[in-house]
């Protein structure tokens, strides 16, 4: 039986990259895995998307998914600036940008918020597992306060909720999520990518390694006991027709959900879980981002979400051609224009 | 001993000095002496005169000493002079020392009320403008009059040496893009200094300009302007920057270019980001080019640090970017406002681990204007960063030159392919991958995302990795890799653009040297052949070095490297490249923050060559 493939005729393995280095288990590879199936879900065109990254574990995997996209492994904390570079240069191309907890909480802060300031159109996923892999497992910025890991003691300093600095940054589509919930990273993958604006997603990526004890809350046993859902996420793409019972399926009824509308007209369909988040309150999404920091909840879901503001290549006004794709003429202005100027300057 | 400044000695038994001679005025940085300076040396533009301005200005808003020289030379030499005939001192803080400084025989203009501490000395000409008396006699608001006050010294240099007010109030319209009022409310203060100048002063001294035709189709510019104009010709299409001295100004220059490249919807081709730091302004335009785009960033010293290792990724993955230096006094901070051609081996040698920039290192307007476009062609041909090397003394000050040519070459991609061409590599070569290089150049091809080709996409890093782009750690992969890179620096050698020579004489000594050291050689060399001491000449233009300048050492007895730093960088990337029989070779560096004197090199040749 051939493999079933997409609305481009391509099966999933063709969204594949190349074999994982990380370590077996590694909820990073969850992560990639996830987005080899957005991208075949949703048919994307590889050739459209680049995948960009920083340095560390979370920044090997775009060499792990859609081997047929142009990938750019670029310096420790910097990938935000080298996105925006290759955006300005073709804003036709869609970015998924993978970068760790070291990457953005630590080295990355600056460029983190000035990429969201900038609402530069990626999708910013950040594989947080609160602890340094690479260099054998010092605490990130991330880490809990209290928390004990064997060779570096206890972490003294209170953790940096990326989430709620995507909130605080200006970003418009802040989500948090566990790799081990992978029905909810897709959905999220899902509507992030059809986002044309910074899209962060705080994805709490256990480390089997150096930090994976019960009482890490960046754990598969903690992420698997505590994590508790805002709602459940259904992507409504725009062509997309509703069964006739749809909304009185289960346990819902209309009051229950929320249908976020997005730019494309797409619905992010949320059903209420238990609680009354409503990401579309910015109030509401920094009240249950700090509330889970201070109580250690482990909420997941959509945190907040608005209609995006002009990204950086509509507020610099570019023209619709491609800067990297430009005419030789749209690049050199004629000999009449340079005597001009030489004129002005004259005796 | 006081001197009564209107009964000075007779000198009019001196011959009179037209048209060769030099100014320095000494103001308070922020009182709005740069406008009254630029008024006055584009006047003596305008008539002719071949002028060069020179701003000596502190790292400051308001209130620090700033010296500004302006250079007139009937015979076309616009280097700055270890002396200056006249001072205009209007700074009370400085105006001692600035009195100090004159020659015997020269001018001091300055305030009554500055005129009764300075009036030291019998050998000079002292003017005394009472300028808060004339400022009373204005009706400018009082908001503004801190601000014209400096137009006395306009208007009294322009009655004492001859600049028509006509000419004043052309240039001052200019300079207020058209606007009449601020340029009548200046106007009225220069012509009130002047007549009152014309009453009351007897001019005892030998100095005056006359109209002459040593700038008809000259043009007038920054070097900062120029790079930025070069660069708009160039195709440059991301542009991120990180404000700094003495930099900046070459971005404004891209921000006020930027409209020659819209289309008729006013629509931009020229993306302009002021980024968060430097690291960003790299990131940015390595990104960039990494996706196809023509990039460039502006900065200086500081900048450059923080650039260290996106340059490095830039130059092992092969990215194409435009990085201008516009080069300050360091280490560290040092001399924000002071010149220097201190980074030469920093940029040169930018990136951990064995990386090596090209630089291109302008000396004029002319080839700020030529590399501002060619660095791009450049770039892409190569695969790699290119680093402009200006200074501050080109960049923010004006000078004079011949128009610019019109880019003489069309724009070059350098081996980028498209689906097509891709496809026409497979069929040849049985695979294509990032890093093979067919053509023996050491040069490989490169695909841009947003390639429709199932083969197009390949996986750039910085870490160690194969023809193929694959990670990897083998050693043999990675000597191959740097043994092309090392091929490629030597492609570039050849391709960049060549020393200028003038070795037209059979001269036994050389002179080498980069930037903008050009005019002060060019007239230390004539003070010299008036000796009968025969020089020849070769400027560098690029790293890594041209095998021209291994030539031009070996044809000389006596070599001397001159530049603007102080440990001799030139003379050390020489003895690097070319270690054999260099013993001739001896450096001139001075690297004391300002633009370099044609005395200071002649003296220094003279005292080395005994």
């Amino acid at each position: 039986m051939p493999p079933r493939t997409n609305h481009l005729g391509l099966a999933r393995n063709e969204y594949k990259g190349r074999p994982s280095t990380l370590c077996p288990g590694c909820g990073h590879d969850s992560i990639s895995n996830q987005l080899i199936s957005m991208a075949y879900e949703l048919g994307l065109e590889q050739h459209k998307i680049i995948k960009l990254s920083g340095i560390g574990c979370s920044s090997k995997t775009p060499a792990y998914f859609l081997g047929g996209s142009h990938g750019f492994n670029a310096l420790h904390g910097r990938m935000p600036s080298v996105a925006t570079g290759a955006l300005l240069a073709n804003k036709d191309l869609s970015c998924i940008a993978v970068s760790g907890d070291g990457d953005t909480g630590s080295i990355g802060m600056g460029q983190f918020k000035h990429v969201i300031r900038r609402n530069v159109p990626l999708v910013y996923i950040i594989e947080n597992n609160g602890v340094y892999g690479l260099t054998k497992g010092q605490f990130s910025a991330t880490a809990d306060e209290g928390q004990f890991l064997k060779y570096y003691g206890t972490n003294h300093m209170p953790p940096i909720d990326l989430a709620l600095e995507a909130v605080i940054a200006g970003c418009t589509f802040v989500a948090r999520s566990f790799s081990g919930d992978a029905k909810q990273v897709q959905a999220l993958l899902q509507a992030a990518v059809r986002h044309p604006g910074a899209s962060v997603l705080d994805i709490i990526s256990p480390c089997v390694t150096f930090n994976n004890a019960e009482t890490s809350t960046k754990s598969y046993p903690y992420g698997k006991d505590h994590e508790i859902p805002l709602h459940e996420i259904q992507i409504l793409a725009p062509d997309y027709v509703e069964p006739k019972d749809e909304i009185t399926v289960g346990d819902y009824d209309a009051g229950d959900i929320i249908d976020v509308e997005m730019h494309d007209g797409t619905f992010i369909r949320l059903k209420k879980l238990d609680n009354d988040h409503d990401p579309r309150n910015r109030r509401m999404a920094m009240e249950v981002l700090e509330r889970s920091m201070r109580e250690q909840i482990f909420s997941t879901g959509l945190l907040y979400y608005e209609e995006p503001r002009p990204t950086l290549a509509d507020t610099e006004d570019l023209i619709n051609t491609p800067l990297a794709f430009l005419d030789d003429a749209d690049m050199r202005p004629p000999k009449q224009a340079l005597d001009g100027v030489m004129q002005s300057l004259m005796v | 001993m006081a001197i009564n400044a209107q009964t000075q000695p007779k000198l009019d038994t001196r011959e009179p000095v037209i048209n060769d001679f030099a100014f320095s005025v000494a103001t308070k940085n922020g009182s709005g002496s740069q406008t009254s300076n630029n008024v006055l040396v584009k006047a003596l533009f305008q008539m002719g005169i071949p002028v060069n301005g020179k701003n000596l200005f502190p790292s400051n808003i308001k209130g620090l000493p700033t010296w500004y020289t302006i250079r007139a030379s009937k015979d076309g030499y616009t280097a700055r002079k270890a002396l200056t005939e006249i001072v205009v001192a209007y700074n009370n803080s400085t105006a001692t020392e600035d009195v100090v400084n004159l020659p015997p025989g020269g001018v001091c203009i300055t305030t009554d009320k500055i005129a009764k501490v300075i009036r030291q000395r019998d050998d000079i000409s002292y003017y005394e403008i009472p300028v808060a008396k004339l400022m009373r006699q204005t009706e400018i608001p009082s908001a503004f009059r801190k601000l014209v006050e400096n137009m006395t010294y306009v208007g009294a240099v322009a009655q004492l040496f001859e600049i028509p007010l006509d000419l004043i109030y052309e240039v001052l319209l200019a300079n207020f893009k058209g606007r009449e009022k601020p340029a009548l409310m200046n106007h009225d203060v220069v012509k009130l200094a002047y007549d009152w100048t014309a009453d009351n002063l007897v001019k005892t001294d030998p100095y005056r300009f006359e109209r002459m035709d040593g700038t008809q189709g000259k043009i007038m510019m920054t070097g900062n302007d120029a790079g930025a104009l070069g660069a708009v010709f160039g195709g440059v299409n991301v542009v991120a920057w990180y404000p700094i001295t003495p930099s900046t100004s070459f971005v404004d220059g891209l921000i006020g270019f930027r409209g020659l490249r819209q289309n008729e919807a006013g629509e931009n081709t020229i993306a302009i980001v002021q980024a968060e730091d430097e690291l960003a302004a790299a990131g940015i335009v390595v990104g960039a080019g990494w996706a196809g785009g023509r990039s460039l960033t502006s900065t200086s010293g500081p900048g450059i640090s923080l650039m260290a290792e996106f340059a490095g990724l830039a130059y092992f993955a092969e990215i194409p970017a435009v990085f201008w230096n516009i080069t300050r006094m360091g280490p560290s901070t040092g001399l924000p406002t002071r010149t220097s051609q201190g980074d030469l081996m920093f940029t040169h040698f930018l990136g951990h681990g064995d990386s090596r920039q090209i630089c291109l290192m302008p000396g004029n307007l002319k080839e700020a204007f030529e590399f501002g476009w060619k660095s791009f062609d450049i770039s892409e041909s190569l695969q790699s960063p290119v680093f402009v090397i200006s200074d501050l003394d080109l960049g923010m000050n004006n000078w004079l030159s011949e128009p610019f040519d019109y880019p003489d070459q069309p724009i070059t991609r350098g081996k980028v392919l498209d689906a097509a061409a891709l496809q026409e590599f497979i069929d040849q070569h049985g695979k294509w991958g990032r890093y093979m290089d067919v053509d023996g150049d050491g040069i490989a091809y490169r695909t841009l995302p947003g390639t429709d080709h199932r083969f197009a996409a390949y996986f750039t890093r910085g870490t160690g990795h194969d023809e193929m782009a694959v990670y990897s750690e083998r050693s043999d992969d990675w000597v191959e890799n740097m043994t092309r890179l090392r091929l490629k620096m030597d492609t570039a050698r050849e391709m960049l653009p060549q020393p200028i020579v003038d070795d037209s004489s059979d001269a036994d000594i050389g002179i080498i040297t980069f930037g903008t050291n050009e005019d002060a050689i060019r007239e230390a060399r004539d003070w010299l052949a008036n000796d009968g001491i025969k020089t020849n000449y070769l400027r560098v233009l690029a790293l890594p070095l041209a095998s021209a300048v291994t030539d031009f050492i070996d044809a000389h007895k006596s070599i001397f490297v001159v530049e603007n730093n102080f440990d001799g960088q030139l003379t050390q990337l020489i003895r690097l490249e070319h270690p054999e029989n260099i013993s001739h070779v001896r450096s001139l560096a001075l690297g004391d923050g300002l633009p370099m004197t044609p005395d200071w090199i002649y003296d220094s040749l003279k005292e080395q060559e005994g």
